[in-house]
């Protein structure tokens, strides 16, 4: 955190002044861990085991919150005959289709549900990232759900959770992870012990954990390690994802993904969702419970602010103008069928995937197929020049003269530049004001695509083709100012926020929202930000002039509330946990919710409410579930569906594994997306022949330094200067046995591709003792490429493409490599040696990678009709012996 | 108290040198224990005063590619990996297969090897024997505490123990700056704060100065000839601002204020440190009793001076030139005496 977030991490040296005990867990001895207590290094790629370690930690030996668990989360509901755990199945979870290697998650739901999972076709969510969707949507649980309060039940979630968890032992954690059993206690006692009824901890995370083929299990076992010490919706709890770089939350808020409509509206399918009715009926569920029950209200403002007066309830607001996914079109998938000659043009604002993204060749060479690709950014960066600077070019593969892309360089304002909002971590939206002009023609995103869409406009103006209706019948009424007609931001803002149709009204909740197009909100959870026609992101009280809580600075969605579910720092009864954690409580007197913050939770819903058997919207909510936008209103430490690689997190080994999986037969994450192309060949590992050839594993990540692929860092001389060139950090164990000299040159090679980089001997880096054997890792900083004041190769284009498939997601933290001594080989030879390492390793063009490693029963289908036996009489078999 | 435009002693130095409207001596107070190493002071510093670069050169000495205060660098960041304990913490490598090279644990970690085979094939270069050697050798005395090659560090003993210090040097602003003393030109003077600031207007190059700073902070510009260094932001110090660098500085590892105020917490900060387990805390420059009559930018350290490159006990490099006048003077009379007599002698 101290490397990438040094300004965030202020705080966390502020806790520590006033006493906090600070762990640092990381591959490598970082800036972090130079401040922390206790430093653990770890394998990269193995951090389920450590967190599953901590989850049977808390529950051998009783140490969750107990009323909290029992009270808000899904412990006690009670799960289908038909579910079968990774202990049954040798690491996979019933269900599982070989097929499509993909789920089927009947068998995972509540006992009685197993027809609701909603999530039949988890291979098609797969490619639409549905799992993302689920994010926030929670998923269907109708009717009533069987309970054991004692908790007792075999089938009951604590007892799942138990079973599942029971081999994460110590002696497993320091199998898998490396880490010595004493200094894993110590992590697991610190965090037990700082939680509870008058204490909370936070989990605070960064990209570096999600960019994994199990990186939602990551989040999710931490969810749970949270949930079960009742850190969740509690001051002082929560869970915090840093984010790459400013305004990634808004970005995902109104966002810049494929498979998302603003405010988590998913984007229709043309099959699934044909009409209005279809598309709406998929978020609200009509009978479902919890506050999605009002989607149809958000999905019709959001038209009506797209399409203004053409948007009406009898054309379904325009329904049929917005675009349909027909299946994957991730970043991913879109740079292979670049590759492949079957996308034309390409706009890139503020990215540089020829650096920043995995398989950075994959990148370039798609690129470099296109017919046109328009780059925005502040300078010219590798992505704008990778026909002539290269990679590819040195080696011949892309030759200038004939690179068939025509390159669009359009120079960009920087965010000092350009007023605006931007939202962070805790969904705090802040304004910001410019500060001086953009220099030369650099211009904001918002004059490009206001001017972009106007031009448009005019030149499709006659045009007689109901195709064009869409762009013709759009708003697109921004007022502008000054000598370049800069658009209004505020006036985005307002329409962001939503109002009246006609009265012109700026909402001030989106429990004003309205399904008859009497409203259009542009994206519903930050209506509010613009109340009373006031900019309420820009507010600026000092927090020395308002309580902690500091409700007057900016403003968080949804309804500047600070912490969401925070109806749960509350007791069932509506009373604080303790006077010390005391946050939002109910007050019988005035028969409301009230505190320091916003009470997530309606505000006249007793504590003692309990839903008539046939509620359903928030009505089906009773006063003591908090988690109210779950369909159950309980968290849940098990999920029933929604996450496509299982109800539970598993130990898999990263897709590229020096070694075995020690904990099961499978091997990696069964469900991951992988693309078999011929430009994607992933190093083989366990049980694959041959994983020696690539035998260490290396990490990436950021310098304090630079910023992400460099393009602002690498370009501006007072910050080049501080890191002036690629490197490589290793041990002096494994300088040793590479022979590497410090300062001296090395090269890494995968399958992908060789990059050469400077030796760092350093005493940060550890070999690890894993499973009987050592294991070095070796880290790397991936801003270098091509362009800029220094440059140097770039450390993602050793990695293949392999995806996480609930949001798709790719593994970029971990891979295998070899190193050498030396200088890597330039021109063709280069591709030579890449060669030669692929042929020893078997990475032949017809090999097809081993996604299921196990013999485990039940693999083909959820009722385990490969085997003899039933599914049933084999479980109890595998609890015996367990016994 | 010493006499007036006394060179030595404690003293506050802005009336002592003419300030008849002095302002409270302002300084920084540079905590190196919360100190991250972010290196926002020395891009703030080059930002604000618009300081040229100094060079992109990866020196592999841990993260700092800075590498000493400089004319075109005015805060340094050093940073220095230590196999030292740091006795508060767990020793970072603990339980860890990781010991010096020269150990048997080492040798053995080493000989089991990665794998099996490798596969190297014949023409694929091996790894260099001599740096493998070299890696291979231990330790070795380079003449500074905490100063060793990348990686071998260590004794014979197990490799647990690991702190990485990190520090924000910056010019000291002394009491009794030598460099200002000097300076023939008055290019440097003594600000109403207390502050030491070079007149880049009136430098003539001379480069005085730079023998005269006993902490090596003072340079010349190649290509300019003129002597640059920390003005403590005197532009925004008149302004009423906070200097570039405590401004950016996000965890307030440089603190600046007052100093008197800043002498205070430094002190309840190196007892709140002691109180918590943190032994080796200890202040720098903070004396005005010391050699240059404390610094205007003190510092709390996690280990001797030295370890961080600074001299354990810098003394004004000007305090004896009284006495040298003295000396020069009755030497040049005793000449004079001499030459007087050997004449009168000769006439004799």
């Amino acid at each position: 955190m101290a490397e990438a977030h040094p300004v965030g991490f202020q705080w966390v040296m502020e806790a520590k002044r006033r006493g906090a005990k600070v762990f640092h867990v990381d591959p490598r001895f970082t800036r972090t861990s130079a401040v922390a207590d206790t430093y653990l290094p770890i394998r990269a790629g193995t951090d389920i085991a450590l967190l599953g370690g901590v989850v049977r930690y808390i529950l051998e030996n009783e140490l969750d919150f107990r009323e909290y668990v029992l009270a808000y989360t899904n412990a006690a509901a009670v799960v289908s005959e038909q579910f079968l755990d990774t202990e049954d199945l040798d690491g996979l979870f019933s269900g599982y289709n070989t097929d499509t290697n993909s789920y089927d998650q009947a068998s995972w739901q509540y006992e009685g549900q197993e027809r609701n999972s909603g999530g039949e076709d988890t291979g098609k969510e797969r490619d639409s990232a549905a799992g993302l969707e689920h994010e926030s949507h929670g998923v269907p649980t109708s009717g009533r759900i069987r309970r054991d309060e004692t908790l007792q039940h075999p089938r009951c979630v604590y007892q799942i959770l138990r079973r599942h968890f029971s081999r994460y032992t110590p002696e497993m954690v320091e199998r898998v992870c490396g880490i010595p059993q004493e200094r894993f206690l110590e992590l697991a006692r610190a965090w037990t012990e700082n939680s509870g009824r008058e204490r909370t901890g936070a989990l605070v995370y960064s990209v570096g954990w999600t960019q994994h083929s199990v990186g939602v299990q990551y989040i999710r076992t931490g969810a749970i390690i949270q949930t079960l010490l009742g850190n969740m919706g509690r001051p002082g709890g929560g869970i915090l994802a840093l984010r790459g770089h400013a305004s990634i939350q808004g970005s995902t808020d109104i966002p810049t993904l494929f498979n998302l409509l603003p405010g988590y509206l998913p984007m229709p399918h043309h099959a699934d969702h044909e009409t209005f009715d279809d598309w709406v009926g998929s978020i609200s569920r009509p009978g479902q419970k919890g506050f999605w029950g009002n989607s149809r209200a958000f999905a019709a403002s959001l038209l009506k602010a797209y399409w203004g007066d053409a948007a009406t309830p009898d054309n379904d607001f325009c329904y049929g103008y917005l675009p349909r996914m027909t299946g994957d079109h991730g970043t991913y998938q879109q740079v292979l069928k670049m590759i492949d000659g079957g996308i034309k043009g390409y706009f890139l604002l503020g990215q540089n995937p020829a650096v920043g993204s995995a398989h950075g060749k994959a990148q370039r060479l798609g690129m470099a197929n296109l017919d046109w690709l328009v780059v925005r950014d502040l300078f010219l960066i590798e992505s704008a020049t990778f026909w002539k600077n290269s990679p590819e070019v040195a080696t011949g593969e892309i030759v200038p003269q004939e690179c068939r892309t025509e390159v669009f360089f359009l120079p960009a304002a920087s965010h000092v530049e350009k007023e605006g909002t931007f939202t962070q971590t805790q969904r705090l939206l802040q304004w910001r004001e410019k500060a001086v002009d953009a220099p030369g023609d650099a211009r904001s995103e918002l004059w490009f695509f206001y001017h972009l869409g106007r031009k448009l406009r005019e030149r499709l103006a006659d045009s007689p083709h109901p195709r064009d209706r869409a762009l013709l019948d759009l708003t697109w009424d921004y007022p502008t100012h000054g000598d370049l007609a800069e658009p209004s931001a505020e006036a985005v803002l307002r329409e962001i926020n939503g109002y009246e149709t006609a009265s012109g009204r700026p909402l001030s909740a989106f429990t004003e929202a309205r399904d008859d197009g009497s409203t259009a909100i542009g994206c519903w959870i930050y209506t509010g930000v613009y109340a009373d026609g006031v900019n309420q992101a820009a507010r600026r009280k000092s927090r020395h002039e308002q309580d902690w809580v500091a409700a007057e600075w900016g403003w968080a969605w949804p309804a500047n509330r600070r912490t969401l579910y925070n109806r749960a720092s509350a007791d069932p009864q509506g009373r604080p946990w303790s006077e010390r954690k005391r946050y939002v409580w109910w007050d019988p007197e005035k028969a409301e919710w009230t505190g320091y913050d916003v009470p997530d939770f309606e505000k006249n819903k007793p504590p003692t409410y309990r839903p008539p058997e046939d509620a359903s919207g928030p009505d089906g909510i009773a006063g003591d579930d908090p988690f109210i936008m779950q369909s159950d209103g309980k968290a849940w430490l098990y999920a029933p569906s929604g996450v496509l690689d299982g109800p539970l997190p598993t130990h898999y080994e990263p897709a590229e594994s020096p070694m075995r999986n020690p904990m099961y037969g499978q091997q990696a994450n069964p469900a991951r997306k992988v693309y078999e192309n011929p430009v994607n060949p992933m190093n083989p590992s366990p049980p694959e022949a041959h994983s020696d050839v690539f035998p260490y594993v290396f990490t990436v990540s950021r310098l304090t330094e630079h910023h992400t692929a460099g393009g602002m860092s690498r370009t501006v001389r007072p910050l080049a200067e501080l890191q002036p060139e690629m490197f490589v950090e290793v041990s002096p164990e494994l300088a040793a046995e590479a022979g590497l000299a410090h300062l001296g040159w090395a090269h890494l090679v995968t399958g992908r591709s060789v990059i050469e980089a400077k030796v760092l001997v350093t005493d940060r880096l550890t070999p690890l003792r894993v499973d009987g054997r050592i294991i070095h890792q070796l880290w790397l900083p991936y801003h270098f490429g091509t362009e800029g004041l220094v440059t140097g190769d770039s450390a993602n284009d050793l990695f293949g493409i392999t995806l996480d498939p609930n949001v798709l997601i790719q593994e970029s933290k971990v891979g295998t490599c070899d190193v050498r001594s030396g200088r890597r080989p330039t021109g063709p030879a280069l591709l030579d040696l890449v060669a030669d390492y692929r042929r020893r390793a078997g990475m032949t063009v017809d090999r097809r990678i081993p996604l299921v490693t196990t013999d485990a029963v039940g693999c083909d289908d959820a009722a385990g009709s490969t085997d003899q036996r039933s599914p049933e009489a084999a479980a109890g078999e595998k609890r015996g012996e367990d016994a | 108290m010493p006499d007036a435009n006394s060179l030595y002693g404690p003293l506050d130095p802005a009336p002592d040198a003419g300030w008849t409207d002095a302002r409270p001596r302002m300084g920084f107070f540079t905590d190196t224990s919360v100190c991250i190493g972010c290196k926002a002071c020395e891009v703030a510093c080059k930002e604000w005063n618009d300081v040229p670069g100094s060079g992109l050169d990866l020196l592999g000495m841990s993260y700092d590619n800075t590498g000493a205060l400089t004319a075109n660098s005015w805060r340094h960041v050093a940073f220095v990996e230590q196999p030292a304990p740091a006795g508060h913490r767990t020793p970072p490598f603990a339980g860890y297969p990781t010991a010096a090279p020269a150990s048997a644990t080492s040798a053995a970690v080493v000989a089991a090897g990665t794998a099996d085979d490798t596969g190297t094939e014949p023409g694929l270069p091996t790894g260099d024997p001599v740096a493998a050697a070299r890696m291979a050798a231990g330790p070795e005395f380079l003449g500074m505490p905490g100063s060793q090659p990348p990686g071998r560090a260590t004794g014979v003993a197990e490799r647990t123990d690991f702190r990485w210090l990190m520090m924000s040097d910056v010019c000291k602003h002394c009491t009794h700056a030598a460099c200002l003393d000097v300076c023939p030109t008055g290019s440097l003077f003594r600000t109403e704060f207390g502050t030491v600031v070079v007149q880049e207007d009136i430098c003539n190059g001379c480069g005085y100065c730079i023998s005269a700073c006993p902490y090596g902070v003072i340079d010349q510009r190649k290509g300019d000839g003129r002597a640059w260094k920390c003005t403590l932001c005197y532009d925004r110090l008149g302004a009423g601002n906070t200097p570039a660098c405590a401004q950016a500085c996000p965890t307030e590892s440089i603190m600046y204020g007052p100093l008197d105020e800043l002498r205070e917490r430094a002190a309840q900060r190196v007892a709140t440190l002691h109180e918590r387990g943190v032994p080796e805390a200890q202040l720098y420059g903070h004396d005005p009793t010391d050699g240059v009559g404390g610094d205007g930018a003190f510092f709390l350290l996690l280990d001797a001076p030295e370890v961080y490159g600074l001299p354990p006990d810098p003394v004004v490099t000007t305090r004896d030139l009284p006495q040298m006048w003295k000396r020069a003077g009755l030497a040049a009379l005793t000449m004079a005496a001499a030459a007087v007599v050997a004449f009168v002698g000769g006439s004799s």
